[in-house]
């Protein structure tokens, strides 16, 4: 192979068989072993041509070595084409035959949530905790002193006839409200106290509206100058952020040993906003919690000055507030564990 | 309390709507939880003439024209006894809705509408109808407990509206009295607060009455007068007993109360009207000419009106006469002095007794009565002496007795005049957060009664002594806020209240980190009642000294079921796991986090502990003992800790599925299968799997500090290495013996077991991948094969453990 001509004609055979072969090539992992063989430095039809160059004269050399890259590039080019072309194709078919019917069931990753009363205890202790408000839990056996006698809630008093008392002993009993709470509070800490403490209570009812289990939270601020209108303001500030935008409080009269004025507060009806519907047994209103004024002999008891110090106390029950935010229509279902109901509120 | 309009009306001229005056009641405090007008169910029955009436031959019927007035002539067909030509009868014209009775005329079924009909092919247009089917009983209208039609007046109007001839435009009101205004347990109570409200003018009842000037040798002591601060007693002579008159009866019926005779009535009529209970005792049978009110002996007994026995003790009031007890003082008068048909004197008795005492002794005996359910809730002596002057005037007015001038009042002492009460008004205002105009404080506490003078900031009342509940500014704040109107209170958000950091606290944040992450885990949160059985406990088959059965034990449970304070949540986790199995769940995870309660000494002397502990619980056909495990490692995980497992057995586990929980060698809990045994006993039809965690013992973790470790500066290498053993020995004896060997081993996994006759038949072998994870120096080949050998060794050297070939 002296002679460039030889080699010219040569490389229009190469070609020719190149564009033959891709022409009929069906993949692209043939267009690769096709590549591969003619580009093979020792025996391949194109890569073994620089193995020549020492058989060409001196002079011709450089023209030898554009010729065998010029064909070098080609056969690249026509192999990439024909690559691009067989990948666009196999790819169409590999993505067809891969096709689902995506509305097949989705495979779900297992899922657990909080109780409802959790989910609602924790949304509250997020508004209260951001207003300032520590959370103390107290514990489900009480004395009598700290769950009644200490709440102005003397021995046979006409008021302990409001709630059913579970007793363990004389002096302990199952706490009936989380009040008990704010005395060990009050008289441990000094003003200012804000505190929220949610946690079972105890009465002895069980009907088909009443557990003999369940769950409160009170609420106690003692500082300078509280007054009704303060706790009026903070539990409109709460039911809104609780039950949605624009739901507000009302207070009308009430009785609790323990605070003077006593209000009972109801909120703005959240699903109809006042127009009556069943929820609200068309009134408007919803009753959710007991609230007043903390009573100075409660304060005294506990050691805290009437003359500086007042406060403001609220009682609200947590599965009271879970039933009517989620709809949950029987106190019995939240003590149940039925995976149907637990599954369902994930707020 | 049931409360008639029309009684209401005798004191306070109403001049508005029930439905207004409702709204006011209950924005002053008074919730009316019922209203309802006497004839509700009652529409179209007017008053008719039976023009004509010709029996049905064959029938007890009677066919009749009736004048309806302007509904017309109508033709009705009539089976009661007592139907006439000329006698007027309530007509139930065709669409009005009455009363349906049973066959015996008298039982209430229901409400029933009047169609046009046939009998005996007589068209009939409406019905004639009986006092039952309009609801009316003989108490409350005459002849309306007559078992056929109600006979009307002959100076009806035909075709008037009966319902205001029969009283049923009366409207009840049940009104909702909070504890602490017991002297609203009454008519005339509420008429006071309704005059307030109303701002109209309160009209007393009658309280005069004539003495005759007759007077007896009798005598009575109280020997308690804390318990009984005010007896008054008065000697009726000349009795004459016989039905009420009708519009006491008619009052005592609307307010649910069946009228006895004259006597006994007129003690209802005044209990109900002024909240004072009354007794009055047959004089015939009072011994000794005395009344002694004292305590009772112990072993004392009574046989109460309702003849029943009672075995008193110290604690308990009795009234005597000279020889025995003849009434449970505040509670229920005695058999032996009943007032009957021949009584002919009685002694009259308005007493206030100590409500704590009547309560305890009401409960104590299982004994209440209206008395006793009113003295609970307390009486005032005003209201005390107003009674008694109240009844006697009713019996001059019913003219059922001679009232004499043997006239007792043991008093202790109390004044039933008003108590002056001096407050600061700004304080008063400082109460509510607004200024309520001095004028309309006045106003209010006038209207109250309370009699206010104003002088610049001080404020003074006069608080009648039937209002127990005043006592300092804040019950001047209250009177005068809920009449003025809480709408007036203008919200505040706290401007005064000093910032305070709020928010979980620790224990709160680590149990709420819990919580999330086993709901991560796929598992529900549960919550059960802190009580449960001690039918639980032997579920559990805990022998007799388990620490479990150290319960403690409610006095007063609603039932056994619910009777202990639980030691352990997996009873009532089993349940859960149940009660899902039942309702065809046949899968799940739940997990629980509650307190388990564990007495220091029982009887209770100091609170018990209360140890917050979780349940986990899971059952499935993909559950198993390792799942279970791998749950109680999220726990662990959680906290930032590690657990250790080791075999153990539980009275309620798997003999061989069961592990003893550590952490940091301390036992902290227990993990296993269920008893086959459990599972069939209660219907479970799948295996289910428990675990219970003392977080209360893992508490000293919460908060630990997380620190990050750099990642290692030279790469970790891996080494897997086969081990074959004797099938005794534990995946975690090997993983302790690998770390003690190398300190560079920071990961050891078990990754396959196999046994097989290869091994022979009491070998096993266990593969696991080894990490070396290097320190400061790059770990080389020859270093890790040096580690291996000595690990092997030790191995060997320890359990007899080879390298599978």
């Amino acid at each position: 192979m002296a002679d460039l001509n030889e080699l010219s004609s040569k490389l229009i055979a190469i070609k020719d068989e190149i564009t033959s072969q891709l022409k009929d090539i069906t993949s692209s992992k043939a267009v690769y072993e096709y590549r591969k063989t003619l580009m093979d430095a020792k025996n391949g039809q194109i890569g073994s041509l620089m193995k020549e160059m020492g058989k060409i004269p001196n002079e011709l050399k450089a023209e030898y070595g554009k010729k065998v890259n010029e064909i070098k590039n080609w056969a690249q080019s026509q192999f990439d084409a024909a690559d691009a072309r067989l990948k666009e194709a196999e790819m169409k078919k590999r993505y067809e035959s891969e096709s689902i019917d995506v509305t097949l069931p989705a495979v779900k990753p297992a899922k657990g949530n909080l109780h409802p009363n959790t989910q609602v205890r924790n949304q509250i202790v997020d508004i209260f905790g951001s207003m300032g408000f520590q959370i103390f839990e107290g514990t489900e056996i009480e004395t009598d002193y700290y769950n009644f006698t200490a709440l102005n809630i003397p021995q046979d008093h006409p008021a302990r006839d409001m709630q059913d008392t579970f007793y363990l002993s004389p002096q302990f009993l199952l706490r009936t409200q989380t009040s008990a709470g704010q005395i060990h509070v009050m008289e441990t800490q000094k003003p200012p106290i804000k505190i929220i403490s949610p946690g079972k209570v105890f009465r002895s009812d069980d009907d088909a509206t009443h557990s003999p289990m369940f769950t409160q939270m009170e609420g106690l601020v003692v500082d300078k100058g509280i007054s009704l209108c303060d706790l009026q303001g903070m539990l409109d500030v709460f039911v809104e952020k609780i039950f949605g935008e624009g739901v507000h409080t009302r207070l009308r009269p009430s009785y609790f040993p323990f605070t003077e004025p006593s209000v009972e507060v109801d909120v703005s009806c959240f699903q109809c906003h006042g127009k009556g519907c069943p929820l609200c047994k068309h009134t408007g209103w919803i009753e959710v919690l007991g609230a007043g004024v903390v009573n100075k002999k409660v304060l005294e008891g506990c050691g805290i000055d009437s003359n500086v110090y007042s406060g403001i106390a609220f009682g609200i029950g947590i599965d009271r507030i879970a039933m009517l935010k989620y709809g949950i229509n029987n106190i019995k279902l939240l003590f149940e564990s039925d995976l149907r109901v637990l599954g369902q509120i994930d707020d | 309390m049931l409360v008639p309009l029309s009684w209401l009306k005798d004191y306070v001229d109403i001049n508005v709507s029930p439905d207004v005056l409702e709204e006011k009641l209950f924005s002053c405090g008074f919730e009316v939880e019922e209203k309802y007008e006497v004839g509700k169910d009652i529409s179209k029955v007017v008053v008719g003439l039976v023009q004509t009436c010709e029996p049905i031959e064959g029938t007890h019927l009677h066919v009749c024209n009736v004048d309806t007035g302007v509904n017309g002539v109508v033709q009705i067909c009539c089976g009661a006894d007592n139907v006439r030509a000329g006698k007027k009868f309530p007509v139930a014209l065709v669409g009005a809705t009455v009363y349906a009775t049973a066959k015996d005329h008298k039982t209430v079924e229901g409400v029933m509408t009047i169609n046009a009909g046939k009998l005996r092919g007589y068209d009939s247009f409406g019905m004639l109808c009986s006092g039952t089917e309009l609801g009316v009983s003989e108490d409350m209208y005459p002849g309306a407990g007559y078992n056929g039609l109600l006979e009307l007046p002959d100076d009806c109007t035909v075709g008037a509206d009966i319902k205001p001839i029969l009283g049923l435009d009366d409207w009840i009101f049940d009104v909702s009295i909070t504890a602490n205004r017991p002297d609203c347990q009454s008519i005339f109570g509420l008429a006071r607060e309704v005059a307030a409200i109303l701002e109209l003018p309160l009209k007393e009842p009658a309280l005069d009455y004539h003495e005759s000037g007759e007077k007896i040798d009798f005598n009575i002591t109280v020997d308690a007068p804390e318990i009984c601060p005010r007896y008054i007693g008065h000697y009726v002579s000349n009795v004459k007993i016989a039905p009420s008159p009708q519009w006491m009866r008619r009052r005592l019926a609307l307010v649910g109360c069946s009228a006895i005779s004259n006597m006994v009535d007129i003690t209802n009529y005044v209990l109900k009207e002024l909240g004072q209970p009354m007794h009055a005792f047959d004089f015939a049978y009072l011994e000794g000419n005395a009344i002694y009110v004292r305590c009772a002996g112990d072993g004392e007994k009574i046989v109460t009106l309702d003849e029943k026995e009672f075995t008193l003790n110290h604690e308990n009031l009795v009234i005597c006469d000279g020889k025995k007890p003849v009434a449970l003082a505040g509670i229920m008068g005695g058999l032996n002095s009943e007032i009957l048909d021949t009584t002919a004197a009685v002694m009259f008795e308005a007493a206030t007794f100590a409500c704590d005492n009547i309560r305890k002794s009401s409960r104590s005996l299982g004994q209440v009565s209206d008395s006793s359910a009113r003295f609970s809730k307390g009486v005032d002596e005003y209201s005390t002496v107003m009674a008694m002057k109240r009844a006697l005037h009713l019996v001059e007015e019913l003219g059922c007795g001679s009232i004499s001038s043997t006239h007792f009042d043991i008093n202790s002492g109390n004044s039933v005049e008003p108590k002056e009460l001096t407050v600061s008004v700004e304080k008063v205002n400082s109460v509510l957060g607004i200024k309520v105009p001095d004028a309309d404080i006045v106003r209010i506490l006038k209207n109250l009664n309370f009699d206010p003078v104003l002088n610049g900031d001080t404020l003074t009342i006069r608080i009648p002594a039937y209002r127990t509940d005043m006592e300092s500014y804040q019950d001047v704040a209250e009177e005068v806020i809920r009449e003025y109107g809480y709408d007036h209170i203008t919200p505040t958000f706290i401007p005064t209240a000093q910032v305070t950091s709020g928010g979980n606290n620790l224990r709160q944040k680590s149990e709420l980190k819990v919580k999330n992450a086993l709901c991560a885990a796929g598992v529900y949160e549960g919550i059960h009642y802190s009580f449960f059985s001690p039918s639980d406990l032997d579920l559990l088959r805990l022998p007799e000294d388990a620490p479990e059965r150290h319960a403690i034990k409610l006095m007063n449970p609603i039932n056994i079921d619910l009777s202990l304070m639980r030691t352990t949540l997996a009873p009532q986790m089993i349940a859960a796991i149940a009660r899902n199995q039942k309702r065809g769940i046949l899968s799940g995870r739940i997990y629980e986090l509650g307190n388990r309660f564990i007495a220091k000494d029982l009887p209770l002397t100091d609170y018990p502990d209360e140890r917050e502990t979780i349940c986990v619980g899971i059952f499935g056909e993909n559950e198993n003992f390792f799942t279970l495990k791998g749950i109680v490692d999220v726990v662990a995980d959680a906290l930032d800790i590690s657990f250790r497992y080791e075999a153990s057995t539980k009275s309620f586990l798997h003999p061989y599925r069961t592990a003893a929980v550590l952490c940091d060698g301390e036992e902290v809990g227990y993990l296993g299968q269920i008893l086959y045994e459990i599972q069939d006993e209660t219907d479970m039809r799948v295996p289910a799997y428990i675990a219970e965690i003392d977080l209360k013992a893992l508490s000293k973790y919460y908060g630990k500090k997380r620190t990050f470790t750099p990642l290692p500066k030279f790469p970790e290498q891996k080494r897997d290495l086969c081990f074959v053993m004797d099938k005794k020995i534990t995946c975690a004896q090997i993983e302790d013996s690998v770390k003690a060997s190398c300190d560079r081993v920071t990961s050891i996994t078990l990754f396959d077991i196999y046994e097989g006759e290869q091994l022979g038949s009491d070998k096993k072998s266990m593969a696991f991948s080894l990490v070396f994870t290097p320190a400061d120096t790059e770990l080389t080949d020859k270093d890790i094969d040096e580690a291996v050998e000595k690990i092997l060794a030790d191995l060997n050297a320890k359990y007899r453990i080879t390298l599978r070939a």
